[in-house]
């Protein structure tokens, strides 16, 4: 038997537990119950050290590849499910104390397990619209999905197998953030043509209509949507975001300020511009701007760069809104621009960590602390509307633990 | 319906070429497998069909139209994949329908084509049935049925059994084979597996390092091959391969191990290479113990065997030679196995050689 572990942080070689023998024979004890999507293949979840992890049974070929791209489309800093390891060999100098001692009933000859981290506080959409989502949200997992997919195609990747059972669904400061689970068909290429692009994205329009029809066979859809008409709109939102992301334009030599301004704009989305091509056209009379858009988390990248929080991207730009305003404030205060490391600092010190800290961990409800944040501002939001003027974070963060979670329980 | 054909085909990406001027035709109505290891190119070929990659240089036909420029949705031809999975809350109409339905077709029309279909898969008494209420090899007939339904042209097939087990694996080869029969489309099919091309294809084309090694019925490649590379790619266990001498009159075949005197059908071939090397295959059934055939001309060679493998009523020996650090292999009867370590004389037939040029590899 053989293991190859990804990440230092999950030496995860537990001897114990029946790794020879083909997954639908392990006994059912060492598995736990979770939040789960529909798997064409076997999958179970198990517990150890307080983490939960998803082992997926695949033939070895399939398995080692799927194994290599999430680590590759880690390291690019794309959002997939964590790559923990994979075992193989599992056939092959194998104890009676592996084996536990029985006959496997199910050959585990050529066969693969993929282990993956359990994405906490991550969905399956089937789970997510089952506990009752309202159209609105319905459309942010949709853009979820088109900008998880615009992002996989600008770094290379073809998929294959796009769909709404594919991926998982986190909560992103009232917004949807979709993440890859399933890169089984996947290829990692050094650029994806036109073609290809075109083709997976028809594999995702299909698929999604599949998977909304089968959601609307069960329990429907929020708001009597029509699939079809959904899966059509994922098309249409991938079409916009990867036009505003790679259209080239072309503009007066005099409107220089154009070109910061579709940097700007490219930002706004989350993505940073690598290289900018500019060349004259028109015989020097106009300019022709390519942006290379290849990077992407510009806010999360920047909140992290001022701040050490590790957080996702909606979060990021919520949370960086919330310190520019801060650095605002500290500046009148001051009577001098504060600059923003400094603000950034002050920062966490002054709002964020005692917003957070109110909170009882048990009230929590597996929401990471930028949620909650965001969360906060929200019900301050509101409490200010109400009240017609400003109530604070110290208020508005007691007032959203006592009025808020409270009744969440 | 539609044939195939690839007329000096080039793709390449930057200056490294995957396909090396492709030559193949397709017959309308056939089932071509395209099989070779790993990079060899048959995937790429396939997506060309498809349209997914460009043809750098060349002519690729469906039918009687140049397809090179034209959009993969305008070819005509319906992908089939190993990740099909189907809808667990749709019934068996549904789950082939739902393709038709997301093309906004008009239900009467939906219900035609889905009706056809499930009668062409024997499924027409299931179409009610959720999936659950399924076998395997019915849930997997299910999938077919969302390609059929569309009535493409042509079917291509990526690997569609790779991660299935074994049982349903050889259950869908002859489910896949028999359907693309009664159906008569022309289907395009690749995979790694060699055992799987020679149960499936009506003909296969042997790829290797963007090449096209030999294209021909299963038979054909089996007792033909054209080359060393597809002695040895078809077949399980290998052919045996081994350089050997021709002697400076022709005569015989000279090898430290095993000299054979030249089989009269191959005395033209080696005319021109005598006081040349040759390769000379054979297949590890015509390698046998003295008493355990009735071969009217062999060579004896011998053997120390070094791995027995029992698969039943036969077993494969694993023999490695005194002057050369090679093995080879015999199969011989499960009564006959010979003791680990021992040496053993085997007769090798000679009317069932395969002789191939020492340089250019290819069958002489």
């Amino acid at each position: 038997m053989k293991f190859q572990i990804a990440s230092p942080s999950h030496y995860f070689t537990d001897l114990r537990l029946p790794w020879s023998r083909h997954l639908n024979d392990w006994p059912e004890e060492h598995f736990v119950e979770v939040a789960r999507g529909i798997h064409r293949n076997v999958v179970k979840f198990i517990s150890h050290k307080d983490q939960v992890y998803a082992l997926k049974e695949l033939a070895t070929p399939i398995a080692r590849n799927e194994y290599r791209l999430l680590r590759e489309l880690e390291e690019l800093g794309l959002p997939v499910v964590e790559p923990v390891g994979l075992v193989t060999h599992r056939d092959e100098n194998v104890s009676a104390a592996q084996s536990n001692g029985a006959a496997p009933t199910t050959s585990v000859e050529n066969r693969g397990l993929l282990i993956t981290n359990y994405l906490v506080g991550a969905l399956p959409y089937r789970i997510i619209i089952q506990q009752g989502i309202s159209p609105e949200q319905m459309h942010q997992m949709l853009d979820a999905l088109a900008e998880l997919l615009v992002r996989l195609h600008l770094s290379g990747f073809y998929w294959g197998d796009c769909s709404f059972s594919n991926a998982l669904f986190r909560r992103d400061a009232g917004l949807m953030a979709a993440y890859l689970v399933d890169a089984e068909t996947g290829e990692l290429l050094d650029e994806l043509t036109d073609r290809r692009r075109e083709f997976d994205l028809d594999l995702a329009h299909t698929n999604i209509a599949g998977d909304l029809m089968d959601l609307e066979a069960s329990v429907g859809l929020p708001g009597q949507l029509d699939p079809v008409d959904l899966a059509d709109s994922l098309v249409e939102r991938y079409r916009n975001l990867w036009a505003e992301l790679t259209r080239s334009d072309v503009f007066d030599p005099e409107d220089q300020y154009l070109i910061e301004k579709r940097i700007s704009r490219l930002n706004e989305l989350g993505f940073d511009v690598e290289e900018m091509e500019i060349t004259t056209v028109d015989n020097g009379k106009q300019v022709k701007m390519v942006p290379r858009v290849v990077e992407h988390w510009h806010h999360k990248r920047r909140l992290a760069s001022l701040t050490g929080l590790q957080v996702q991207e909606n979060q990021a730009r919520r949370l960086l809104n919330s310190l520019n305003r801060y650095r605002i404030i500290l500046s009148e205060q001051d009577g001098r621009d504060v600059p923003l490391p400094v603000a950034a600092y002050r920062w966490i010190a002054e709002v964020f960590n005692p917003s957070v800290q109110t909170i009882p961990h048990e009230l929590k409800g597996g929401l990471d602390d930028a949620e909650l944040f965001h969360e906060i501002l929200e019900h301050r939001w509101y409490l200010s509307e109400a009240s017609g003027s400003d109530v604070g974070m110290p208020f508005a963060s007691k007032s959203y633990v006592e009025n808020v979670l409270k009744k969440r329980v | 319906m539609a044939s195939i054909k690839f007329e000096k085909v080039i793709k390449s990406y930057g200056d490294v070429n995957i396909i090396k001027g492709l030559d193949l035709d397709i017959h309308d109505k056939e089932f071509m497998v395209l099989v070779g290891p790993s990079g060899c190119g048959k995937s790429t070929t396939l997506r060309m069909i498809a349209g997914l990659e460009e043809i750098t240089d060349g002519k690729l036909y469906i039918g009687d139209r140049v397809v090179n420029t034209v959009h993969p949705k305008d070819r005509d031809v319906a992908m089939v994949f190993q990740s099909y999975a189907l809808y667990p809350h749709m019934t068996v109409y549904e789950n082939i329908a739902f393709g038709l339905r997301l093309r906004k077709m008009a239900k009467d029309e939906i219900d035609r084509l889905v009706t056809e279909a499930a009668e062409t898969l024997g499924l027409a008494h299931l179409l009610d049935r959720k999936p659950k209420a399924l076998s395997g090899g019915q849930r997997q007939r299910v999938a077919l049925g969302r390609a059929i339904v569309r009535k493409p042209s042509v079917f291509l097939f990526d690997e569609p059994l790779s991660n299935l087990d074994a049982e349903l694996r050889v259950q869908m080869r002859a489910e896949i084979a028999n359907l693309q029969k009664r159906l008569g489309i022309t289907s395009v099919y690749v995979t790694h597996d060699q055992v799987e091309a020679m149960t499936m294809g009506d003909r296969i084309a042997v790829l290797h390092d963007g090449n096209l090694r030999q294209v021909g019925s299963p038979l054909d490649l089996y007792d033909t091959p054209a080359n060393v590379f597809v002695a040895q790619f078809i077949g399980t266990p290998n052919m045996n391969i081994l350089k050997m001498n021709v002697s400076e009159d022709g005569k015989q075949l000279v090898h430290a191990d095993v000299t054979i005197n030249t089989p009269d059908n191959w005395k033209e071939g080696v005319e021109a290479r005598k006081g040349k090397e040759v390769f000379v295959g054979f297949r590890p059934e015509h390698v046998r113990g003295s008493e355990e055939h009735e071969w009217k001309n062999t060579a004896v060679i011998n053997g120390k065997v070094s791995i027995v493998e029992t698969l039943g009523h036969e077993v494969v020996v694993h023999m490695s030679l005194d002057h050369e650090k090679k093995e080879f292999i015999a199969k011989m009867d499960v009564h006959k196995t010979p003791q680990l370590g021992s040496t053993v004389e085997l007769h090798i037939n000679t009317d069932k050689l395969h002789l191939f040029d020492g340089e250019t590899e290819e069958r002489l």
